[in-house]
């Protein structure tokens, strides 16, 4: 079954495939209009400004959304806006919204392997099984969500007439500057730790490889994400990662696609209000996750109470 | 006499033998440095306590190619069981001479001796007991099957704590098997070299612990050093800042523990008379030279008169003056710098309209001292609402709903710690769940156990001190994502 | 944050049924236990030195009310003891007397004749002492023979079962009919703290005694234990505070039972001076109930006046 919904061809999903001889009298293809994903809405950049997508060897794919230093801005009011109520609500809740974007993922996986395909130079077999990982990834970090307080939470026998216990809360907004070189699995293996928590999220998508971000914001849309606890931006790395390394509303930033000669001038700007800073660190995309990433992007919360009558 | 006055009891200073100088402990041993010496006063008193020596960057090399050297030799390969006898070693020791830490620390920070004697050192002793059963279980504390040390820790600790700072940092990092470059505060470096001694005392290999003392530029040397695997920072946002940084795009681990602006949130149905108490120790404790003080008092308003009563009544009973009296509830400010600074907010604070109030309290003619102080009328907008005083001033505000209470408690940069007094149990969970703070006191304010972790959120820093997650900074968890804090 | 508001009118009014008591004393602000005990466990450490420690020791010899209540006390038994009250040292004249002689009603002739002119008080327990599990008629009958035996002070009992069972107005009425009662003599009204076992039930106690008119609020029979602790008397200090700013009327406090040495009576006098404050440090306001604590207040004051420490054996028992 799940072979049958595979496309032939990369080029199909993505859905430019300039018209050819014999194919002069056919349909022409509905082309996508490729925008950022802000608030749970999908705006163009207010700059007006596009860029083109490519495939590994250059061959066009379709122009995305250019965001400017003000979406970076209105992305992270909306992160905030929508942080606290997803934070509130509970890690089953949590869970289950997760595990429904995987839903929404392996519906469309097609258009997904399309776009991972060309994006990441992929031939089509192992295309699939990226997207497979990154469906499963999703899986993964539903797990997660009402766990993570019985894991890097704990009890505290202090030496005194008091219960003390001490719980993960979400950092608050994460910015995120995803991996350049893994479009779909890099992306959601950033992504998911950071929300799972409830933590809202304003990614940068890989520069050069945007398109399958802009695909799952697709799939988030129509899963149970409250909008605005993701936003992604397309657009220049080097453009909007200082902006948001910057920006004093934002509480931690994940630098796992900051390029190497970007990394001191982002983490110099985000002692400006003392971000969490995750270092790139060369993870393998591919591999199986570690708890760390989500540890990462938690704060630990100590509660004391007198014990009396 | 009609009235009852307590005389004098001052705890006797002749159980601490001074140096008239002091070296570095470098390698195990006190040696002579290459930068000079500062003086150490008590601030009590404005005496010269002794001469202590700057460590310049050639010292500071040679400390961390001392712990380099005992990491990769000896401290590293070392069974965790091992280890852990050094540390239960050192607590008991700590324990032995409790008295003679007590007193120099009073001596030294200006702290009353009740606190250094009853808060500070069995606190120091607590953490080294605690992080000494650590050692030799840190492939079951959660970071991973064979989580690893670091390497060398630079670590650089305040002035209102020395000795418990120290402690905070030296236990973990030694339980996980690290080594360390501790750097006392220039004001405040006695109790360190005391504690150098204890360690002498109980034997630690050279060069697992090393004390560089001095003042900023000893520090930034121990921050710019390639060799340092860790850096661990207890102090001002401002300083953080620069440390951070200092580090960018370095490959060190970095923890930050800094500034605070705590609010301590009063229901109208508190126990009001544990809450004014709350409110006492939470800001005049130590000189409110803490971290995690309860600077901003929100008070349910229409309980404010009440409280503020209370308080004012209670605040006639402190009782400031020398340090070393057994009696004393308020002692010195720990420095000519750290009054100035403290008497500017305050006039701040008349200045930008709100109600000054002290309690008639004469104030000694030598050493540097601040009266309690009590600012009402005070508005999220005025600098003493905003700005880490880290002095015995309280800033008082009221609110009308819990909501309004955690708006204003959430609105500050700092993210440290929050109190909240009420008897309604579900409230203080509400509350507790809403405060954006890394410890919150319900009922209670300013305890502290090395078994409950301690850090802050947002500008107060990041990483923790205390527990199972203090071991984290200290440990490099196989195949972790490296992260400077978390 | 009744405590603040009230006024005498409030108290009236609270003073109407057990609905409106219960209000009224439901009101007032919880009392942490854990604070509570941090607070006086704080106080504990203040260090009493020379001449203060000598003003100490003399304050609490003045304030002890020396007890027996024992089923087997005697006519001289009670002579021993009012012996002891009034010249508390055999060999020191300049040793203040202590506060009042405390017995049973049946006993109050002979202790009224053993310190007549002393200036020592007689003070008798009644109500039926300890359990006060008599009728009321009894109870009040227990009052009056020891008030017309010629007690200064009567130590009263409340019905600890009628407030645990929230029978507030009972419990008031009780107290305002033995204050009636007692004519001229002073009521001590025992809360038993030991039985109401929350510092919450000590502070609603302490305000019901003293809307029903009680001159002093006492701890414990002494029969029960837990008897006086410092946070069960740091608690009352704050509400007798607490009601004299209420009502400018101020009230003393006894701590009764367990309370032996020196140290501990000088950490109850730490507590009355940075609660109730400097006012409360006075026999009129504050009582020690107390029988062996006197010898060694009497060797602690031998002690800071000699430099030696002293032993038993130099101090009578009686």
């Amino acid at each position: 079954m799940a072979e049958q919904r595979i496309p032939p061809s990369g080029s199909e999903a993505i859905g430019r495939i300039p018209p050819s001889g014999s194919e002069a009298v056919g349909r022409i293809p509905v082309a996508k209009t490729y925008k950022l994903f802000i608030g749970g809405t999908f705006p163009r950049s207010e700059s007006g400004r596009s860029y083109a997508a490519t495939r590994r060897n250059g061959d066009f794919l379709a122009n995305a959304a250019q965001a400017s230093r003000k979406d970076v801005r209105d992305a992270v009011v909306a992160a905030r806006k929508a942080q606290p109520g997803w934070a509130a609500a509970t890690a089953y809740n949590r869970g289950q919204v997760l595990y429904r974007v995987a839903e929404m993922m392996e519906l469309r996986r097609p258009q997904f392997v399309g776009e991972v395909a060309a994006a990441d130079g992929l031939d089509i077999e192992t295309a699939v099984h990226v997207v497979d990982e990154t469906v499963d990834r999703w899986v993964w970090y539903a797990g997660w969500a009402d766990k993570i307080a019985q894991v890097a939470g704990s009890s505290n026998p202090v030496a005194g007439p008091y219960f003390n216990f001490t719980v993960p809360e979400p950092t608050g907004v994460v910015a995120v500057i995803a991996p350049q070189d893994s479009s779909l699995l890099g992306l959601v293996s950033v992504i998911a730790p950071a929300i799972v928590s409830g933590n809202a999220v304003v990614v940068v998508a890989a520069q050069e490889r945007p398109l399958a971000a802009i695909t799952l914001a697709e799939a988030l849309a129509t899963s149970d994400v409250p909008g605005g606890v993701v936003n992604i931006l397309t657009g220049v790395t080097a453009e909007l990662a200082p902006v948001l390394a910057a920006h004093m509303d934002v509480n931690a930033i994940d630098l796992a696609g900051a390029p190497g000669e970007m990394v001191p001038a982002l983490e110099r700007s985000a002692a400006d209000n003392v971000k969490r800073v995750v270092r790139p660190d060369g993870t393998d995309w591919a591999a199986s996750p570690t708890p760390d990433r989500m540890l990462a992007l938690v704060e630990a919360k100590t509660v004391w109470h007198p014990v009396g009558i | 006499m009609n009235e009852w006055t307590y005389e004098p009891a001052p705890e006797s200073r002749d159980i601490v033998t001074l140096r008239s100088s002091y070296g570095l402990f470098v390698n195990g041993e006190f040696v002579d440095g290459t930068g000079g010496a500062f003086k150490t006063v008590n601030p009590a008193t404005e005496e010269v306590l002794a001469e202590v020596t700057q460590a310049g960057t050639e010292d500071v090399e040679r400390a961390v190619v001392a712990a380099r050297h005992a990491f990769d030799e000896v401290w590293g390969p070392m069974p965790g069981k091992e280890r852990a006898k050094y540390l239960y070693r050192i607590a008991r020791l700590i324990q032995e001479r409790s008295r003679e830490l007590a007193v120099l620390e009073t001596m030294d920070n200006g702290k009353p001796i009740r606190e250094s004697r009853d808060v500070d050192v069995p606190l120091v002793a607590a953490h080294f007991f605690h992080y000494a059963g650590w050692a030799d279980k840190l492939e079951w504390a959660g970071y991973g099957p064979a989580p690893r040390p670091l390497g060398v820790a630079g670590q650089i600790i305040p002035w209102n704590f020395p000795l418990l700072m120290a402690a905070w940092k030296l236990a973990p990092a030694l339980a996980a098997g690290n080594t360390c470059v501790l750097k006392p505060a220039e004001t405040t470096p006695l109790s360190a070299l005391l504690l150098a001694d204890i360690l002498q005392q109980a034997d630690l290999p050279p060069g697992v612990v090393n004390i560089v003392t001095g003042a900023g530029e000893t520090g930034r040397a121990l921050v710019a050093h390639p060799g340092v695997d860790k850096l661990a920072f207890t102090g001002s946002t401002e300083v953080g800042k620069e440390i951070m940084r200092a580090v960018a795009g370095r490959r060190v681990k970095l923890t930050l523990e800094l500034g605070g602006k705590a609010a301590n949130v009063i229901f109208d149905d508190a126990p009001i008379d544990q809450a004014v108490e709350g409110v006492v120790n939470g800001i005049f404790f130590n000189q409110g030279h803490v971290c995690c003080a309860g600077s901003r008092l929100l008070v349910q308003e229409s309980v404010a008169d009440a409280v503020t009563e209370r308080l004012k009544r209670r605040l006639q009973s402190l009782r400031l003056g020398d340090p070393l009296d057994k009696n004393t509830d308020i002692g010195a400010i720990n420095s000519a710098e750290q009054l100035a600074k403290i008497t500017e907010l305050a006039k701040s604070g008349a200045g930008e309209g709100a109600a000054q109030w002290q309690p008639e309290c004469a104030l000694p003619e030598r050493g540097y001292w601040f009266p309690p102080t009590v600012f009402t009328g005070v508005s999220q907008s005025h600098r003493i609402a905003r700005e880490e005083i880290f002095g015995p001033v309280l800033s008082v505000l009221t609110f009308r709903t819990p909501d309004e209470a955690v708006e204003k408690a959430n609105n500050t940069p700092y993210g440290l710690s929050a109190g909240v007094w009420t008897d309604k149990g579900s409230r203080i969970l509400w509350m507790a769940q809403r405060l954006r703070a890394g410890v919150v006191w319900a009922n209670t304010f300013n305890r502290f156990d090395p078994a409950s972790p301690f850090g802050g959120y947002k500008e107060s820093g990041f990483g923790r001190e205390g527990g199972r997650h203090g071991l984290e900074p200290y440990l490099a968890a196989a195949g972790a994502a490296e992260v400077t804090g978390g | 944050m009744t405590t603040v508001a009230v006024t005498p009118a409030d108290l009236d009014a609270a003073a109407a049924s057990d609905v409106s008591l219960r209000r009224f004393l439901h009101g007032l602000p919880g009392v942490d236990q854990v604070g509570a005990e941090a607070r006086a466990g704080m106080l504990a450490t203040r260090s009493i030195k020379r001449g203060a420690k000598l003003w100490a020791l003399d304050m609490a010899l003045r304030m002890t009310d020396l007890t027996t209540l024992e089923g087997a006390d005697t006519p001289g038994k009670v002579r021993a003891l009012c012996s002891k009250a009034m010249r508390p040292d055999a060999v020191d004249p300049e040793v203040p007397s202590v506060a009042a002689v405390c017995v049973y009603p049946d006993l109050v002739p002979t202790a009224v004749e053993s310190l007549a002119g002393s200036g020592v008080r007689v003070a008798s327990v009644a109500t039926s002492f300890p359990s006060g599990r008599a009728s009321r008629a009894v109870r009040l009958a227990d009052v009056a023979e020891a008030v017309s035996a010629g007690a200064h002070e009567v130590d009263m009992v409340i019905d600890r079962g009628a407030f645990l069972a929230g029978r507030y107005a009972q419990v008031l009425s009780d107290v305002v009919a033995v204050k009636e009662q007692c004519g001229n003599a002073h009521l001590k009204v025992i809360l038993e703290t030991g039985e109401l076992r929350t510092l919450d039930n000590v502070r609603r106690a302490a305000w019901l005694s003293m809307v029903g008119g009680a001159d002093f609020i006492k701890t414990s029979t002494g029969k029960v234990a837990p008897a006086s602790t410092p946070a069960v008397v740091l608690v009352m200090l704050e509400a007798v505070r607490d009601y004299a700013e209420a009502t400018d009327s101020l009230v003393g406090v006894k701590a009764a039972g367990g309370i032996r040495t020196a140290k501990d009576a000088i950490r109850y006098l730490v507590l009355v001076n940075e609660t109730a404050g400097q006012r409360w440090l006075t026999p009129d306001l504050f009582r020690f109930g107390a029988s062996s604590l006197v010898n060694d207040l009497l060797m602690q004051r031998t002690k800071q006046r000699t430099g030696s420490y002293s032993g038993p054996d130099y101090f009578t028992v009686d």
